[in-house]
């Protein structure tokens, strides 16, 4: 096994129950007001299925679970899947960690990759969990999420065509 | 992190105005509820002397406005004063404020011009449940419990 090591961390702090988030990150209701739009699917149990499926049925990240233990982890391996020209991209780890902090909780969540990234295509994700994670956020917190909207940055399409793996 | 210096970085959306979030960013009546129950003691203007003032009185840190353009761009140098973390010298802190759609995009960047800062280390720890908070403060009306007091003991 590749040793993944953690490239991007994101920490946000949530006025919620550790349940309340627990079931923000796995329900694809929620998931899709926070998430672009994607329903999330998952298998409840190790091993089990994870895919972000759009409303037209594309998966856009397939991959398994990796750790579960409600309402405190989660983790699952991420595999781009659409655009499809990402899809050569190695599979990432993806964790959640979700920890009490006074009457709010801390939400962690960190990206592993077992390959030597260039910043260009870790930059996607640096843009994107503070929107996706920033929405749960607001809709735990006031009932609705903002539409962030945004698309890959221009060196992260760049830098995936011209990899050699 | 890279080319010498150490950085944190942190991003979030805030549904507010940049106006709003402006003045949640500098008066005291806000920063109280989100920030521990500090308050910048600050003419802001550039040059002007900057101190972030704990509610016993101790100078937390000091240093100077750099940068000071509202409601969009804000940078201070910023010398920590109540721990042996005086030691590194001066950081840089800014924040930028973009609109987008109803929402504004606050990005928070503080540097250290020297690797393995344990400064930046230190705030690291600190910046996203500041950050957090000041975002419920603006959206509900209501920061996160746990800032709204200075730590016991610290």
């Amino acid at each position: 096994m590749p040793e993944f090591k953690p490239k991007t961390v994101y920490v946000i702090y949530i006025a919620a129950t550790p349940e309340k988030v627990w079931e923000a990150l796995i329900s694809s209701e929620f998931s899709r007001k926070y998430f672009w739009d994607l329903s999330i699917e998952l298998e409840p149990k190790l091993g089990g299925g994870f895919a972000l499926r759009a409303a037209d049925g594309t998966a856009h990240v397939q991959g398994k679970v990796i750790a579960w233990d409600p309402p405190r982890k989660f983790a699952v391996t991420w595999g781009v899947k659409w655009p499809a020209e990402f899809a050569k991209l190695p599979e990432c780890h993806v964790t959640y960690e979700i920890a009490p902090a006074g009457d709010a909780v801390r939400l962690t969540m960190t990206e592993s990759h077992s390959w030597n990234v260039p910043e260009a295509i870790l930059s996607g994700g640096r843009m994107g969990w503070p929107a996706v994670l920033s929405g749960l956020k607001s809709l735990l917190e006031t009932g609705t999420a903002p539409i962030i909207k945004m698309a890959p940055p221009k060196e992260m399409i760049e830098a995936i065509r011209n990899l050699k793996l | 992190m890279s080319e010498g210096r150490s950085s944190f970085v942190y991003v979030t959306y805030i549904r507010t105005t940049p106006e709003k979030l402006w003045r949640a960013l500098i008066e005291p009546e806000f920063t109280r509820q989100f920030w521990c129950e500090t308050v910048q003691d600050c003419d802001w203007k550039v040059g002007a002397t900057w101190k972030l003032m704990i509610p016993d009185g101790r100078v937390g840190d000091a240093g100077e406005v750099l940068e000071f353009d509202p409601p969009r761009h804000l940078a201070l140098s910023w010398q920590n004063q109540f721990t042996e973390l005086r030691a590194e010298g001066h950081s840089r802190l800014t924040y930028t404020l973009e609109p987008q759609q109803d929402m504004v995009k606050l990005t928070v960047t503080h540097e250290m011009p020297h690797p393995d800062s344990k400064f930046i280390e230190k705030v690291s720890g600190g910046w996203p449940i500041i950050l957090s908070s000041l975002k419920s403060l603006l959206e509900t009306g209501e920061s996160l419990e746990s800032t709204r007091r200075w730590p016991e003991g610290m």
